[in-house]
């Protein structure tokens, strides 16, 4: 039964090998000559006029925090999809209800202004 | 002769690793050389549809090109800015890149032909285009760049928005096939053109391609990178093989987008003319071929795209995931499901 991922491994590790070794043969081939110029962060030709890490618009977080409710009802919604042939009606129906909270809950961050951006 | 013979036989058995990667080496190479010559396809197309000729110097009618561009990007510095943390720096190209190369274990070129034939195979390729986002991330952050980090955040705000409108797509085809196995989901839609589910699904078609558009950064949602705005985003302090590494992964994910929406949509390796007259005619073809083509398809479309249309506004963009493809996908998943519980003919019965 599990003997079926042993490729999937292998292939994440060939996958991962491949940017490595690319990226290792970059470091091999290419110059070394790093200067303190060359080596700053780029900034339009300027010397860099405040601290990268700096404050950035909630909403952004916003859409972080609403991707994982949405994303766990798709996992949810997988295994249903797959049996819904034998589980019929009733299957339906009750998803139906999940799905009907789920889409209450859509409308109120619609309306509550969680998903503009001016 | 026959100690050969033997050998070959009992390969398979004997060694199964070194098996296993014999074939994901069959599946890696024509796809790295895919991966470049998508490349050179994107510049010669675009350049004949804007009227010029695209690149034609480096061998005949340019076809080294890539190739060339491999060499040069070899032998140039990886610069690591100042301030970078150099692991992670260095990390990030390759977590991009491994996540579009692994999931073509769980793909079918043919009835039968797929590296592993697991039953959860869906399910794996929703992972894996999940850990992609991380990569833009963790270059956008650890870069210890203005224009890097702004790059990142707008792309990984981008791309979860429109993975959940790809999520709920793909839950639409696994109700109408009834399995997660890519195989099976290809065999449900035996039948010839009119069987495939991009007519039953036509609106999750759409939008899963879009989404995969989206989901690629690529124009016109291309603002992760708008030259115009933050230089090139999340990939700014990028340079040489590490930036190349970026580049390659974007490409994979394009044909890789491209043969998961031929698989899903499009019937994978079924011929078109399946049922109809005109089936004794082709049978000749493999169907591998069938499966290429419409890879090509959804390759040609990229190119297409990004001739054709002007950058979308970031509050556009996110306007289109959230209010328009979430609210459809929704509403075409419960008229699926219903259609399947009824067993709707001529797709469900």
């Amino acid at each position: 039964m599990l003997e079926g991922y042993l490729p999937i491994l292998v292939f994440l590790g060939v996958g991962t090998f491949i940017g490595a070794a690319a990226i290792a043969i970059g470091f091999i081939l290419g110059p070394h000559r790093p200067d303190s110029e060359k080596l700053s962060p780029y900034e339009c030709g300027f010397e860099a006029f405040e601290d990268t890490r700096m404050k950035f618009d909630v909403r952004y977080y916003l859409v972080a925090i609403l991707f994982i409710i949405f994303d766990l009802e798709i996992a949810f919604l997988f295994p249903w999809a797959v049996v819904l042939a034998e589980i019929g009606i009733v299957g339906l129906m009750a998803m139906a209800v999940f799905l009907g909270i789920l889409v209450v809950g859509f409308i109120y961050e619609w309306k509550k202004g969680a998903l503009e951006w001016e | 002769m026959e100690a050969i013979t033997n050998f070959l036989v009992s390969f398979p058995t004997e060694f199964p690793v070194l098996w296993i990667l014999v074939r994901i080496v069959v599946i890696v190479l024509p796809l790295m050389l895919a991966v470049a010559y998508f490349t050179y396809a994107e510049r010669k197309i675009i350049g004949y549809m804007q009227v010029r000729l695209g690149p034609n110097r480096v061998g005949p009618k340019g076809w080294l090109q890539p190739i060339a561009d491999a060499v040069k990007l070899m032998f140039k510095e990886i610069i690591i800015p100042s301030g970078a943390n150099k692991f992670l720096f260095v990390l990030a190209p390759m977590l991009a890149l491994g996540p579009a190369l692994a999931a073509w274990a769980v793909l079918p070129f043919d009835d039968g032909m797929v590296l592993t034939d697991i039953n959860a195979g869906l399910l794996y390729i929703l992972a894996l285009t999940s850990v992609a986002v991380y990569g833009v991330i963790i270059a956008g952050w650890v870069s210890n760049s203005k224009y890097a980090f702004l790059g990142a955040i707008r792309s990984a705000a981008q791309i979860v928005s429109y993975e959940i409108a790809m999520g709920f797509a793909l839950v639409g085809v696994l109700v109408a096939a009834g399995s997660l196995n890519l195989s099976d989901i290809v065999r449900a839609q035996e039948g010839g053109l009119l069987h495939w589910f991009w007519l039953p699904l036509l609106p999750l078609f759409v939008i899963y391609f879009i989404s995969g558009v989206a989901e690629t950064n690529r124009a016109p949602f291309d603002v992760a990178e708008g030259e115009s705005e933050i230089v090139a985003g999340f990939h700014v302090e990028y340079s040489g093989m590490t930036f190349a590494v970026f580049f390659l992964a974007e490409y994979a994910n394009m044909i890789l987008i491209s043969a998961l929406t031929a698989l899903m949509f499009l019937g994978g390796w079924l011929s078109p003319f399946q049922g109809s007259f005109m089936e004794s005619w082709f049978t000749w073809v493999p169907g591998i071929i069938w499966f290429f083509l419409k890879i090509l398809i959804f390759g040609f479309l990229f190119l297409w795209f990004r001739a054709t249309f002007p950058r979308y506004r970031y509050d556009q963009i996110m306007r289109l995931g959230w209010k328009v493809f979430i609210p459809i996908t929704i509403v075409w998943i419960l008229v699926v499901a219903v259609a399947v519980v009824y067993k709707f003919p001529i797709w469900f019965d």
